[in-house]
């Protein structure tokens, strides 16, 4: 799992139906101690997370779809916690 | 999941029969802030309904496969939605470094 930030929504009408009635996050990715490292992803919002929040993301794809009650979509990026402290050392 | 843009298609008439029907597009991968970034890919169009020019998001590696109707092919990007608005925050301005005195 990783750690980013909320920087954004995505907002789709035409997209494959696993999205349907999911709201999608633009995360950028950061290091342990809170620096962008210059990558993003998409991810499925499961906690209510808004913008500017620290998350947890979860990019494997079996698990997002364990979560969505799937078996198969093409799903792998989901936002599964808001980090309220993260402790290093 | 990533953003990209279609910047084209492609049209393949010999390919593995279970890829019958399915639409090709180039897309070019975009930063947050849409600036293109890195090589083009093709993708498979996981909603049959992408067209040159969109802003759409896409999926790599197995997941891909996943977005199309038959889900054991041989693809490994596709296309799963159109962006129709895209609202971001930009980015903490990075700290200069501290600058050194004139000798």
């Amino acid at each position: 799992m990783k750690i980013g930030r909320v920087s954004g929504t995505v907002v789709s009408t035409i997209n494959s139906p696993i999205f349907d009635g999911q709201r999608l996050l633009l995360c950028d990715y950061l290091t342990p101690t809170g620096e962008p490292t210059g990558g993003y992803v998409i991810a499925v919002d499961t906690v209510q997370a808004g913008p500017g929040e620290t998350v947890l993301i979860l990019d494997e794809g079996t698990a997002a779809r364990q979560i969505m009650g799937v078996t198969t979509g093409p799903i792998r990026a989901m936002v599964v916690g808001v980090i309220d402290e993260v402790a290093l050392g | 999941m990533q953003l990209g843009r279609v910047i084209g298609t492609v049209v393949a008439t010999t390919q593995t029969p279970n890829l019958d029907g399915v639409r090709f597009l180039i897309v070019q991968p975009l930063t947050r802030d849409g600036d293109p970034t890195g090589r083009p890919v093709v993708a498979a169009d996981g909603i049959a309904m992408a067209g040159p020019g969109e802003m759409i998001y896409f999926v790599g590696s197995r997941e891909a496969a996943q977005a199309m109707p038959e889900t054991f092919v041989p693809v490994d990007h596709a296309i799963v939605g159109i962006v129709d608005q895209l609202a971001t925050r930009p980015l903490p301005a990075k700290k200069r470094p501290a600058r050194r005195a004139k000798k």
